[in-house]
C-alpha cells in the first residue's frame, strides 16, 4: 500500500477544515457549497479507505508498517525520538472504514439537519477537523501520535458539544467533557512515560517486538519485574481509555455531551471517538496479554455496562437514553478486549458504530420533526407520522437488543460467549445487561412511536417526516446496521472478521460450549426484554415525577437521578477544590501570608526609617557639632589611651 | 560584529528618537518599528549563521574585546543553541509589541518607545553575555526601562507594583553580585564565563546566591507575588515583554550559570527546588482558576508553566532540559499572545474583569478563534507548541529518575488543571449570552490581526515541526546535560560539602603558583 | 633666629578652634562662612610651618591648592547664600532647615 494514499486520506478532511474554517466569511451565505465541501472531503477519505481495505483484503502482507510508513521526524532530543508515520493493518482499515463510512453519511445528513443554523460553516469545519483528528488517532504508528489524535478528537468534541455556545448548559457540557477527558489523558501520559522508560521507544512496532522478545529487552521501571512495569503501564493507559470511552467512574461527561447537535452525538459520541479507548487497548493487545491486566479492563467494562443500563431504565430524554446505552455498549467492548477476545471487541465496535449511529440520527430526525422536543413523555404514536424514522429506529433497536440475525446479536454474543470461558460472573452480568438493554430500548420505542399521542397540540400540527437528505442516510445506514453482523460474523471464531484480523491480534482461546446454545440463550434473553417492555409500556407513558417524600427514597428514584453521581462529584471534588483555591490558597496564603510577609518587611523598614529620621533636624550646625564631638573623642582616645 | 549589531541596534533607535525630538508620533512609531523589525531581520542571520553540528566550540559568533583590563572585565559575547532561541524570541516579540502599542500610548510616546528599545538591548545583552560582569550590567540595566514602562504607563497601582518588582529583583541581584564576586576571586581575577570550570569553594552557597536571584525572576513559588501585581499594572506591551522574555532570564540564568557551574550543588539542592516547582505548578493553576481578573489569571498561569520549566531543568535529563528550553520559547509566545489579546479587549471595553464579558464569540468571531488557538496552545494541546515542551519535560524527568517519579505524577496533574482554568475562563468570556454593553464591540482590525498572526504561525510551527527548533539546541543542551549528571548511586550528598575535599584543588593551585615563582627566581 | 615650631602649631590650633566654635555657635551664614575660612587658614599655617621645619616644599604646594579651593568655595558659597537670601529673605541658618527628615 502506498504512503501517498494514506496521506491523501488523512489530509483531505484537513483541507476541508481549512477551507470551511478560513473562508467562513465568504461561505457563510452558501450553505450548499459549505456542506458539500465538508462531505466531499470525507468522501475522498472514504474512497481511499476502501482502497486500503481492499488492498489488505487481497494481500494480507500489504500493510504499511515500520519504516514504510515514515513521513517525517517529529520530535527528537537526546534519546527520545518520535516520528510522524503511519501504521496501517487490518485493524486500522476496519477503523478507517467505520470512521469515514459512518462519517460520510453523517456529513450528508448534517447538510439537511443543520439547515438554517447560524454557524453552518463553523459546524462543518469542526466536523472535518474531527475526522482528521480521528484519522490521526488510528493511523499513527506510535503512542504519541495516537495521543495527538486522542487530544484532537477531545478538542473537537469540546467544540461541537458547546456548538450552540449561547446555551450555558451546552458550554458547561463541553467543558466537562474536555476536563474529564483530561483526567484520562493524565493516565495516558503517565502510561506513555512508563512505556518509554521500559522500551526506550514509543513506536508500536518496536514496543511490540521487544515485548514479544521477552523480558530481557524491557527495562524494569516499577517494582521488581517487567511484569509489574507492564501492569502499571497498561493500567495507566487504561485510565486514558476510561476517560475517552466514558467508563466508570469517568463516564459522567457522555450523557451531558448530548447538548451538542445530534449528528455530532451520532458520529463522535457513539460511533467513533468514544470507541478510541477500545481501539487503543486492541492495538496494545500484546502488552495487555503480557501484563495480564485485561481482567481489570473486563471488570470495569462489565460493571459500567450494567450500571449504565440500569440508569438508562429510568431516563426520559431520548438522547440521554441513547447516551447511557452507548456507555453500556462500550462496557461490552471493554469486556471483549479485556478477556482477550480482541477481534470480538472490535467487531462489536463496528456493529455498534452502525446501529448506534443510526439510532442517534433517527433520534435527530424525531427531534427535527418535534421542534427539538427531547422528552419521550411528550411523544407517543409517532409511528404513523414518521414511518421511515420509525422503521429505521426499529432496525437499530432490534440490532442493539440482540434480535436474532441482526448485527448486535452476532457481536454481543461473541463477547458473551468468550466471557463464559474466562469468568462466569462476567457472563451473567453481561447477560443481565443484555436483558436490560432490550428492555430500555423497547421502552423507548413503545413510548415514542406507539400508544396514544401525547404531543402538545401546537407541535402536533407541524410533525412531519424529514427531508430526503436526512432520511436517505438513515435508510443507507440501516442496511449495514442490520446486516453487517451477518456478513462479518457468521461462524463465531471462524468468521470472516476473525480471519481478516488474525494477523493483528494474538489468537484468543476458543471459548468452551456450543455456539448455538449461547446464541439461543442470548436470543431468549433479548426477546424476553422486548416482551417485558411491551407489557409495561405498550400504551402508557413513564410515571410522572414522584410527589411525596416516601417515593423519593425509592430505589427507582435513585436510578432516575442517576445515582446522584454528578452531585457527589460536585460536592466532594469540584466545590472543595474551588473553595480551597479561592479562600485558602489565594486570599489567605498568597495575598495574606506571602504578600503579607513582603509588605511586612517593607513596613518594618519604613518604621525603622521613621525612627532614624528624627535625627535629621535639618540644622547643619547640629550635624557639625556631633562631628566635632566625634573627632574630639577620637583624638582624646588616641592621645590618652593608646600606648 | 553581527551579534553586537543585533544587541545595540535598538539602542541606536533610542538615540535616534531622542535626537529627533520634534517629530510627530507617527514618525517616532515608524522609527521604533523599523529599527526593531530590522533587528529581527538581522537576528535571523544569527540562526542562519549558526552551525548546528559544531561540537568543538561551546559558543559561536564570539566577540571579545578588553573593556576594563585592570579588573579582568571584557566585552565578551557569543551565543549557543540555548541563547539563540531566546534572542530570536526577544527580537521577534519587540516589533510585535511596538505594533501592538500603536494606538494605545496616550502620553509620552517618545519615552515609551525609547524604553521599549532600550529594554530590548538590555535583554539581548543578558542572553549574549559571556562575561559575568557584563551580564550583571545588562541584567541591572534592563530593570530601568521596565521600571519606567510599568511606573509611567501602568495602571492605578503602578507605583506599588513597579517598586515591588524592582525591589524583588534587586534583592535577588544583590545576592548574585556577591556570587559573581566570589567566582571572580576564585577564578584568578577574571569574570570570563568560558574560563570558569571545576569545583568552587562554598559552591553550595554560591549556587544559592545565583539561584535565588534567578528564582525570583522566574518566578518560582513562593517568590512569585510580584508577578501578578506587575502584570496587572503594566501596560499590555509591558506584560508581553515581562512574561515573554523577562521571566525567561531567570530560567536562562539557571541553565547558563547554576547548572553548569555548580552541578554538585545543583544536585544537592534539587529535592527542595523541584518540590517548589511542583507546588508552583499546582498552586499557580489552582489560584489562576479563581482569579476574577483576566491578567491576573494569565499571570498565575505563568507561575504554573514556569514550574514545568524549572522541573525540567533540574531533572538532569537531556530530553527534559531540551524541553525546558523549548518551553521557555513556547511560554513566551503563547502567554505573550494571551496578554496581547487581553490588552486588545481591554482597549475596547476598559475592563479586564471576567464577569464583564460573555458571549463575545458572537460579536468578535476572529478574536474568539485566535483566542481559542492561543488558549489551546497554553493548555498544551498536541499539534500546538505547548505540548512538545511539556511532554519532553515530563517524559525526561520521569525516565531519568533524578528525583522520585511522584514529582512527575503531581506535575502532570498540572495538565488537567491547565484545561480547567483556561477553558473555564474561555467559556465565561467567549460563550453565553452577549451582554448589552458588549454588543457594540468591534472585532479585530487588520493591524491587530497582523500583530497576532506571526505568533500563531510560530505556535503551529513549533507544534508541527518542533525539530526546526530542537535541533540547533541539541549540542548545547547535551553539554549542560552531561555536566549536571551526577552519578546517583554514590553517597554524594554527604561528601560534597566536605571542606577538606573541596579545598584540595585550591591548595594545588597555590603550590603551582609558588613553584612558578621559584622557577622565575632561578632563571634570574 | 627663628621661633620654634610649637608656637606656630599652637597658634594654628587656636585659630582652628576659634573657627570651629564660630561655625557652631553663630547663626549668620556669612559669619559661619568666614569661620570656615579661618579654619582653612589655620590648616594652611600648620602646613607652611611644618614645611619650613622639614625643609620640604610639598607643604607649601598644598597651601596653594587649599587657597585655590577656598577661593572656588567662596565664589560658590557666597552665590548660594545670595540666592538663599533672595528666596527666603534670611540667612539665619536656624530658619533654613528644609533638610529636616
Amino acid at each position: 500500500m502506498s504512503k501517498e494514499l494514506i496521506i491523501i486520506l488523512l489530509i483531505s478532511p484537513l483541507v476541508g477544515f481549512l477551507i470551511n474554517g478560513l473562508f467562513s466569511k465568504w461561505l457563510k451565505g452558501n450553505e450548499k457549497l459549505s456542506g458539500t465541501i465538508g462531505a466531499l472531503a470525507v468522501f475522498i477519505s472514504l474512497i481511499c479507505s476502501i482502497i486500503a481495505f481492499v488492498t489488505i483484503n487481497i494481500d494480507s502482507n500489504a500493510t504499511l508498517e515500520g519504516d514504510d510508513g515514515f513521513v517525517y521526524k517529529w520530535i527528537a532530543g537526546g534519546k527520545f525520538s518520535v516520528d510522524i508515520g503511519f501504521h496501517v493493518d487490518a485493524l486500522t482499515t476496519v477503523m478507517l472504514l467505520v470512521i469515514t463510512g459512518v462519517g460520510f453519511l453523517i456529513h450528508v445528513y448534517s447538510i439537511g439537519y443543520m439547515h438554517g443554523d447560524e454557524g453552518y460553516t463553523r459546524y462543518f469545519a469542526y466536523l472535518n477537523l474531527f475526522v482528521f483528528a480521528m484519522l490521526i488517532l488510528v493511523l499513527g504508528n506510535n503512542y504519541l501520535m495516537m495521543f495527538v489524535g486522542w487530544e484532537g478528537v477531545g478538542l473537537c468534541s469540546y467544540l461541537l458539544i458547546g456548538f450552540w455556545y449561547e446555551k450555558q448548559s451546552a458550554t458547561d457540557a463541553g467543558k466537562k467533557a474536555f476536563i474529564v477527558n483530561r483526567i484520562g489523558d493524565f493516565g495516558f501520559l503517565l502510561g506513555m512515560f512508563t512505556l518509554f522508560a521500559a522500551f526506550e521507544s514509543l513506536d508500536f512496532v518496536t514496543i511490540f517486538d521487544k515485548a514479544e522478545t521477552g523480558t530481557s529487552a524491557i527495562n524494569v521501571v516499577f517494582g521488581e519485574t517487567t511484569k509489574v512495569t507492564l501492569m502499571v503501564a497498561t493500567l495507566l493507559l487504561f485510565v486514558g481509555a476510561v476517560g475517552k470511552s466514558a467508563q466508570l467512574p469517568l463516564y459522567v461527561w457522555l450523557p451531558d455531551a448530548m447538548e451538542g447537535p445530534t449528528p455530532v452525538s451520532a458520529l463522535i459520541h457513539a460511533a467513533t471517538m468514544v470507541t478510541a479507548g477500545v481501539y487503543m487497548i486492541a492495538r496494545s493487545a500484546v502488552l495487555y496479554n503480557l501484563a495480564g491486566t485485561g481482567v481489570v479492563v473486563a471488570w470495569i467494562g462489565v460493571l459500567t455496562a450494567l450500571f449504565a443500563a440500569i440508569i438508562a431504565l429510568k431516563q426520559n430524554d431520548i438522547k440521554r437514553i441513547l447516551a447511557y446505552s452507548t456507555v453500556s455498549q462500550l462496557g461490552y467492548m471493554f469486556v471483549g478486549v479485556g478477556i482477550g477476545a480482541y477481534a470480538s471487541g472490535i467487531f462489536h465496535l463496528v456493529t455498534h458504530a452502525f446501529f448506534k449511529g443510526l439510532m442517534f440520527l433517527t433520534a435527530g430526525s424525531v427531534m427535527h420533526a418535534m421542534a427539538n422536543e427531547l422528552d419521550i413523555r411528550k411523544m407517543g404514536g409517532l409511528r404513523k407520522k414518521l414511518p421511515i424514522t420509525h422503521a429505521t429506529f426499529l432496525v437499530g433497536a432490534l440490532a442493539i437488543a440482540g434480535a436474532p440475525l441482526l448485527s448486535g446479536f452476532w457481536s454481543k454474543d461473541e463477547i458473551l460467549h468468550s466471557a463464559w470461558g474466562s469468568s462466569k460472573i462476567i457472563y451473567i452480568i453481561g447477560l443481565a445487561t443484555a436483558f436490560l438493554t432490550a428492555f430500555y430500548m423497547f421502552r423507548l420505542i413503545f413510548v415514542t412511536f406507539y400508544g396514544k399521542s401525547r404531543v402538545e397540540p401546537e407541535v402536533d400540527s407541524h410533525v412531519h417526516e424529514s427531508p430526503a437528505v436526512m432520511w436517505l442516510p438513515l435508510v443507507i445506514l440501516a442496511v449495514p446496521a442490520a446486516l453487517i453482523g451477518l456478513l462479518l460474523g457468521v461462524g463465531g471464531h471462524d468468521s470472516w472478521f476473525h480471519h481478516f484480523t488474525e494477523d493483528v491480534f494474538p489468537k484468543a482461546d476458543k471459548a468452551p460450549g456450543s455456539v448455538l446454545l449461547f446464541m439461543a440463550i442470548s436470543s431468549i434473553v433479548g426477546i424476553a426484554g422486548i416482551a417485558f417492555a411491551w407489557t409495561r409500556y405498550k400504551d402508557r407513558a413513564p410515571a410522572a415525577e414522584p410527589t411525596n417524600a416516601l417515593q423519593k427514597k425509592d430505589f427507582s428514584w435513585l436510578v432516575a437521578n442517576k445515582f446522584y453521581v454528578d452531585e457527589i462529584y460536585n460536592t466532594f471534588i469540584v466545590q472543595p477544590i474551588k473553595n480551597a483555591s479561592h479562600f485558602l490558597l489565594w486570599k489567605l496564603f498568597d495575598v495574606g501570608i506571602i504578600d503579607g510577609i513582603v509588605n511586612g518587611v517593607a513596613a518594618l523598614i519604613r518604621v525603622i526609617g521613621g525612627l532614624f529620621r528624627r535625627l535629621q533636624t535639618g540644622v547643619v550646625q547640629a550635624y557639625i557639632l556631633s562631628m566635632v564631638i566625634g573627632i574630639v573623642l577620637f583624638l582624646a582616645y588616641y592621645l590618652f589611651f593608646v600606648n | 560584529m553581527l551579534l553586537s549589531l543585533v544587541i545595540f541596534l535598538p539602542l541606536l533607535g533610542v538615540i535616534a528618537i531622542a535626537l529627533l525630538r520634534g517629530m510627530g508620533p507617527s514618525v517616532v512609531k515608524g522609527i521604533a518599528f523599523t529599527i526593531s523589525l530590522l533587528t529581527f531581520v538581522i537576528s535571523i542571520g544569527l540562526y542562519t549563521g549558526f552551525e548546528e553540528t559544531a561540537t568543538d566550540t561551546a559558543f559561536q559568533l564570539v566577540e571579545k574585546e578588553n573593556w576594563i583590563t585592570g579588573l579582568g572585565i571584557s566585552y565578551h559575547i557569543g551565543i549557543d543553541g540555548i541563547s539563540l532561541w531566546l534572542i530570536l524570541l526577544t527580537t521577534f516579540l519587540t516589533p510585535v509589541c511596538i505594533l501592538a502599542a500603536w494606538n494605545s500610548v496616550e502620553k509620552g510616546l517618545n519615552g515609551f518607545m525609547m524604553s521599549l528599545l532600550a529594554l530590548e538591548t538590555g535583554m539581548l545583552g543578558v542572553f549574549c553575555s559571556l562575561d559575568l560582569f557584563l551580564f550583571f550590567v545588562f541584567w541591572e540595566a534592563m530593570l530601568i526601562p521596565m521600571y519606567f514602562l510599568i511606573g509611567i504607563w501602568g495602571g492605578e497601582r503602578r507605583i506599588y507594583a513597579t517598586i515591588k518588582f524592582v525591589l524583588y529583583t534587586m534583592a535577588g541581584s544583590a545576592l548574585m553580585l556577591v556570587g559573581i564576586l566570589a567566582l571572580y576571586f576564585q577564578n584568578g581575577n577574571s569574570f570570563d564565563l568560558t574560563t570558569l570550570s571545576g569545583r568552587f569553594t562554598h559552591d553550595s552557597y554560591l549556587f544559592l546566591a545565583f539561584f535565588i536571584a534567578f528564582a525570583i525572576k522566574v518566578p518560582l513559588f513562593p517568590f512569585h507575588t510580584w508577578l501578578p501585581d506587575a502584570h496587572v499594572e503594566a501596560p499590555t506591551v509591558g506584560s508581553v515583554i515581562l512574561a515573554g522574555v523577562l521571566l525567561k532570564m531567570g530560567t536562562y540564568g539557571i541553565i547558563r550559570f547554576c547548572l553548569p557551574l555548580f552541578p554538585e550543588a545543583a544536585a544537592l539542592h534539587t529535592p527542595w527546588i523541584v518540590t517548589l516547582a511542583v507546588i508552583g505548578i499546582i498552586y499557580g493553576a489552582l489560584v489562576a482558576m479563581v482569579q476574577p481578573d483576566l491578567k491576573k489569571l494569565v499571570a498565575y498561569s505563568s507561575v504554573s508553566h514556569l514550574g514545568f520549566v524549572v522541573l525540567g531543568l533540574f531533572s538532569q535529563s537531556h530530553e527534559a532540559i531540551q524541553g525546558s528550553v523549548l518551553q521557555m520559547v513556547n511560554h513566551g509566545l503563547s502567554t505573550g499572545a494571551l496578554f496581547l489579546l487581553v490588552g486588545m479587549i481591554y482597549e475596547r471595553r476598559h475592563s479586564r474583569m471576567i464577569v464583564d464579558f460573555g458571549g463575545l464569540a458572537k460579536r468578535m468571531p476572529i478574536f474568539a478563534s485566535i483566542f481559542l488557538i492561543v488558549t489551546l496552545s497554553s493548555i498544551g494541546l498536541p499539534g500546538l507548541n505547548g505540548f512538545v515542551g511539556e511532554f519532553m519535560i515530563l517524559l525526561g524527568s520521569f525516565v531519568e529518575g533524578a528525583f522520585s517519579k511522584w514529582y512527575v505524577v503531581f506535575a502532570t496533574t498540572g495538565v488537567i488543571l491547565a484545561a480547567v482554568y483556561m477553558l473555564w475562563m474561555f467559556q465565561r468570556v467567549m460563550f453565553g449570552k452577549l451582554d448589552k454593553t458588549n454588543e457594540s464591540l468591534p472585532d479585530l482590525n487588520s493591524r491587530e490581526i497582523a500583530v497576532l498572526v506571526p505568533i500563531l504561525v510560530f505556535i503551529v510551527w513549533i507544534g508541527v515541526f518542533p525539530n526546526t527548533f530542537l535541533k540547533p539546541m541539541e549540542t548545547s543542551v547535551e553539554k549542560v546535560a552531561t555536566k549536571v549528571q551526577v552519578p546517583r548511586s554514590t553517597p554524594a550528598v554527604g561528601q560534597v560539602n566536605n571542606p577538606g575535599e573541596t579545598q584540595k584543588p585550591l591548595l594545588k593551585q597555590n603550590t603551582e603558583i609558588r613553584l612558578s615563582h621559584e622557577e622565575e627566581a632561578q632563571t634570574k | 633666629m627663628s621661633l620654634p615650631l610649637e608656637y606656630y602649631l599652637v597658634l594654628s590650633a587656636l585659630l582652628f578652634t576659634i573657627g570651629v566654635i564660630g561655625v557652631l555657635i553663630r547663626r549668620n551664614a556669612i559669619i559661619i562662612f568666614m569661620c570656615i575660612e579661618l579654619m582653612l587658614n589655620a590648616a594652611n599655617l600648620a602646613f607652611v610651618a611644618i614645611s619650613r621645619h622639614l625643609g620640604q616644599a610639598e607643604g607649601q604646594l598644598f597651601v596653594i591648592f587649599v587657597m585655590a579651593v577656598a577661593a572656588a568655595e567662596v565664589a560658590i558659597g557666597l552665590a548660594i547664600i545670595v540666592s538663599v537670601f533672595k528666596h527666603r529673605e534670611t540667612i539665619n541658618v536656624d530658619e533654613i532647615n528644609s533638610l529636616k527628615g
